[in-house]
């Protein structure tokens, strides 16, 4: 656990991806491989289910600590992360209060290994009641130093998060032990249980089936041949519509597709079994039990990249993510006999074929791959039918100016814009710039007021960073009242932010909790992505992604927009979904 | 209420039987004024004359110009002002910091023995400076909140100090500079004096180097050391030695900062503050390393000082009003929250070397950021 602490800081604590490397590579080069395997498997996104709610271990800490409940909360308010809070004043017990600590240990760093802090604490305590984890929690508080507490607390609760990409963490482990980089990204794919075998397995020396041509399945860690790929992600494309030409070479070089704004998803069709999975490598296989059902019809040895999406039959075009959304909370999918009452229906529409017949295709060229998928799917009609299923459209255009027209559909179209896959290209790992370019459309822009704002978390836990805005509720600018519209947080450098914060401080109306209403003065000019009815804001309206592009200082107030202005968006927009469902990436 | 020995007023916190301020932010033609300590949001220029303690009255001049007039008094030695006896006890905030005992005298505006004491700033750790806080006992005590919150917390000066040696000795053996950015007057000594100068060479920005002869003037032990340039700091690494730059926090991400080397390229930073405790503000500062080090007192320095002077009523000052009003209420202490102007320890952006009116309003008042507290506010009325 040392170990691993002591990482955690060196990641935390850099920007630099060299040195984060680094730190990664000395690490999985020195710790046992039982515990190198829990890393690598929190790291590349593995989730452990939250073993304590926040509520238990305020409660944990009061009884230990001896401190109020209002001290605990107006330190939390201050410190802004619960973990960190709950290990400060651990820390600090004793010196400050005269009550008898429950558990009077040193802060010194523990002697437990990673595993053992999984093992012999995390996953026994998930099984507890309320009562025994409190206890166990303060058995454990007495066991780890100061340091490890605070990555302990992100770890039972559930939100453990560092600043790595799965992509560094592959880097790192390549590096360490001499392998290629793509093994290393297939071989921790999926789901898979952390244990010295796993990592030994992970580490192996490179075998042939890594070169493809084999039958990928035997090179993962899951035996039952649900290991799916790494995912191939695409870059922003951002270059004028005039320049793509210089940029990208002739348009004829490249497969272009709308992009879709479903849930992004590897289908796997091995031996018997079918599996769903999720960008986030989550399964949900059984959450679209349907289509899990009709790609059943396909033959064995075959995997599909697509996208899953709710359908609007009538209309045949896709329903708003969000339609999409209520299919993804619930836990199953519906049962065959409920099929006709289906609410939702969604779709997979697959865009790229990556094993066929049993081998690993992804080395032959994207037009190659598409003709066999193309097939694929044609048998598959002809045998079942299966009306769930398709392909993507390729767009056929002589010219970028053809194809920059059609991406003026894209909203109307219901799709995100286009995606230019280079027809020549082999099925990239993770995201390998010039292969696929997401080329969106503009997001719209309006001018709000700011009302409100209160303090961020972590990194910003001190600074008044999370703002709400306004617009007019009349139909022209200045007219009616303020009524709010969106909470946006990012968008502002640090100076802005420092700037912005000292401005609110100094024209605060009033203070509700932690949120601090201001004088209605500054305007800020909000990009998002699209509009749609909503009673989460006084306007009516809810803005899908809204975040600050800048500062509007020449404008005044009442030049802000009216909901009646923003309102004439809706007609243009395609419905809106709010947020994606945690775990779940949207595409 | 009529026995108070001290009224808040726009121009500072004033006593009427002795006619004197304490630490006024709007000192005019006139006033009296006891300094506590020579920090820009306790020591302003304005008023006709100055008193604070013999070892604060070089770093006041530093401050303040040579030109003021201003009276040394020796620790404990008590003078009458007007109908008030008054004394100055050590502070331990930096060199020459003070706490200020008020004791009235019986006499015609007030009709019985009161004594207060006003803190200014304090910590209860002892620094380079040789001063140590010792509470006084009191009536009624004016204590600073600045980290009046129970994660606050410090550990032995020494056992920081050495963590920066050995980041130091770390950075050396890699070829590269370090900076610790940490307040010109107090804490940059303190740093300064804890340094291994067997590690490598010290340089020094000038808003640092001008107090160094007044600590050295009065015994403190501080390692040689020049004024940073980037020639300096290049021949020293040329040579293979360490270089250790100690700057105030405003020369972060400054011209001058970047001119000794580029940040990520050989050169490293470090932030010396007590609000490097908490990770969000130590990332936010991008630096490579946050050092908990603070002039101030911790959470339990602060309530065992209190405890310590006996004083039956506490009023709080810049910082966590809120949160220390509301503990003390709890341990049966009355208590009241006091509006000052004085910033305590920002995030560096307090510690200007621009001392200004304007720059107290621009920065963040903690006083207002405590949280509002009813009980604490009766005791006042």
């Amino acid at each position: 656990m040392r170990r691993f602490v002591q990482l955690y800081e060196a990641l935390d604590a850099s920007t630099s991806t060299n040195d984060k490397v680094a730190a990664l590579v000395a690490y999985f080069t020195a710790a046992p491989p039982e515990d190198a395997a829990w890393a690598a498997w929190i790291f590349t996104g593995g989730r452990v289910k939250r073993a304590i709610t926040s509520t238990q271990l305020r409660e944990a800490l009061i009884r230990a600590t001896g401190l109020p409940a209002w001290l605990v909360e107006d330190s939390y308010e201050h410190v802004g992360d619960l973990s960190e809070t709950i290990a400060l004043l651990l820390e600090s017990r004793g010196l400050a209060h005269e009550h008898t600590p429950t558990v009077a240990q040193g802060n010194e760093p523990s002697a437990m290994s990673l595993k053992e802090v999984f093992e012999g604490i995390i996953l026994p305590m998930q099984r507890m009641d309320a009562e025994q984890r409190v206890h166990a929690l303060g058995r454990a508080w007495g066991m780890l130093g100061a340091h490890e507490r605070f990555v302990f607390h992100k770890l039972i609760s559930g939100s453990f998060r560092v600043g790595v990409s799965r992509t560094l963490v592959v880097r790192a482990i390549a590096e360490a032990f001499g392998l290629p980089r793509a093994m290393v990204a297939h071989r921790v794919m999926g789901s898979w249980k952390p244990s010295a075998q796993a990592f030994a397995q992970i580490v192996a020396p490179a075998t042939t089936s890594a070169d493809g041509g084999n039958a990928p399945s035997q090179d993962g860690l899951n035996q039952d041949g649900s290991q799916p790929y790494p995912f191939c992600l695409a870059s922003p494309l951002e270059v004028s519509a005039a320049s793509l030409d210089a940029a990208l070479g002739p348009v004829t070089n490249w497969l272009a597709e709308w992009k879709w704004d479903g849930i992004r998803a590897q289908v796997l069709r091995r031996g018997e079994s079918i599996a769903i999975w999720s960008r986030g490598e989550e399964l949900l296989t059984d959450r679209f039990g349907e289509l899990a059902s009709e790609l059943h019809a396909l033959p064995p040895g075959i995997v599909l990249d697509g996208e899953v999406l709710a359908w609007d039959a009538q209309r045949d075009k896709p329903a708003p993510f969000a339609d999409l959304q209520t299919r993804i909370t619930r836990t199953r999918g519906p049962k065959p006999e409920e099929l006709l009452f289906v609410d939702v229906p969604v779709r997979f529409i697959a865009y790229d074929l990556l094993e066929h017949e049993g081998r690993d295709v992804r080395a032959r060229p994207l037009r190659a791959r598409r003709e066999l998928l193309e097939g694929v799917l044609h048998e598959l009609h002809m045998r079942s039918g299966s009306a769930s299923i398709g392909t993507s459209t390729v767009l056929h255009t002589g010219s970028w100016a053809e194809l920059a027209t059609l991406r003026g559909q894209a909203r109307e179209r219901g799709v995100e814009g286009l995606m230019l896959k280079r027809a020549d290209s082999a099925y990239g790992t993770g995201r390998e710039r010039g292969v696929w370019w997401k080329w969106k459309v503009d997001p719209y822009t309006i001018d709000a007021v700011l009302v409100a704002a209160q303090g961020g978390h972590g990194r910003r836990a001190s600074v008044l960073t999370d703002y709400t805005f306004a617009v007019w509720s009349g139909q022209q600018p200045g007219t009616g009242e303020l009524v709010t519209i969106a909470k946006a947080y990012s968008g502002l450098t640090d100076d802005e932010i420092d700037r912005v914060d000292a401005w609110i401080r100094r024209h605060t109306l009033a203070k509700h909790g932690p949120v601090r209403s201001v004088t209605p003065e500054l305007v800020f000019e909000i990009a998002f992505e699209a509009i749609a009815e909503s009673n989460r804001h006084k306007a009516g309206l809810a803005l899908r992604f809204p975040r600050i592009v800048r500062m509007r200082s020449e404008k005044r107030p009442h030049e802000a927009d009216s909901v009646g202005q923003v309102r004439a968006l809706l007609g243009a927009s395609f419905g809106a979904s709010l947020g994606a469902s945690p775990g779940i990436t949207p595409s | 209420m009529p026995s108070d020995l001290l009224i808040n007023t726009p121009d500072g916190l004033y006593c009427p039987a002795g006619d004197f301020f304490i630490d006024p932010w709007r000192p005019r033609r006139g006033h009296r004024a006891i300094i506590t300590h020579a920090h820009s949001d306790h020591a302003r220029l304005g008023a006709d004359s100055y008193l604070c303690a013999r070892s604060g009255v070089e770093v006041l001049r530093a401050r303040l110009g040579a030109g003021i007039s201003v009276q040394g008094l020796a620790w404990e030695e008590q003078v009458l002002v007007g109908d008030c006896l008054v004394s100055l006890h050590q502070a331990g905030h930096v060199l020459g910091s003070s706490m200020v005992r008020i004791e009235a005298l019986p006499g015609p505006r007030a009709s019985t023995r009161s004594i207060w004491v006003v803190s200014g700033d304090y910590k209860t750790q002892r620094d380079c400076s040789g001063e140590l806080m010792q509470p006084v006992a009191c009536d009624v005590f004016i204590t600073e909140s600045t980290f009046g919150l129970p994660v606050y917390r410090w550990e032995p000066r020494d056992v920081t100090l050495a963590a920066i040696n050995a980041w130091w000795a770390d950075c050396a053996r890699e070829g590269e500079a370090c900076i610790v950015y940490a307040y010109a007057l107090g804490k940059a000594q303190s740093v300064l004096a804890g340094l291994d100068a067997s590690i490598g060479d010290i340089f020094v920005h000038g808003a640092v180097d001008k107090f160094l002869p007044i600590y050295r003037a009065s015994g403190v032990p501080l390692p040689r050391c020049e004024r940073a340039t980037a020639e300096g700091v290049r021949a020293s690494l040329a040579r293979g030695a360490g270089v250790m730059v100690v700057a105030p926090p405003s020369a972060d991400n400054s011209a001058w900062a970047r001119s000794l080397a580029r940040k990520g390229k050989g050169l490293r930073e470090a932030f010396a503050s007590g609000w490097m405790r908490v990770r969000g503000p130590r990332r936010r500062r991008g630096v490579d390393r946050g050092f908990v080090l603070s002039d101030h007192a911790d959470w339990d320095g602060l309530l065992s000082t209190i405890a310590a002077t006996g004083a039956q009523r506490v009023g709080v000052t810049h910082g966590f009003t809120g949160v220390l009003t509301r503990a003390l209420a709890e341990r049966g202490i009355a208590s009241w929250e006091l509006k000052t102007r004085f910033v305590g320890e920002g995030e560096g952006e307090a510690e200007s070397e621009i001392a200004s009116e304007t720059a107290a309003e621009g920065t963040r008042a903690p006083a207002e950021d405590g949280q509002p507290n009813a009980a604490g506010e009766e005791h006042d009325a």
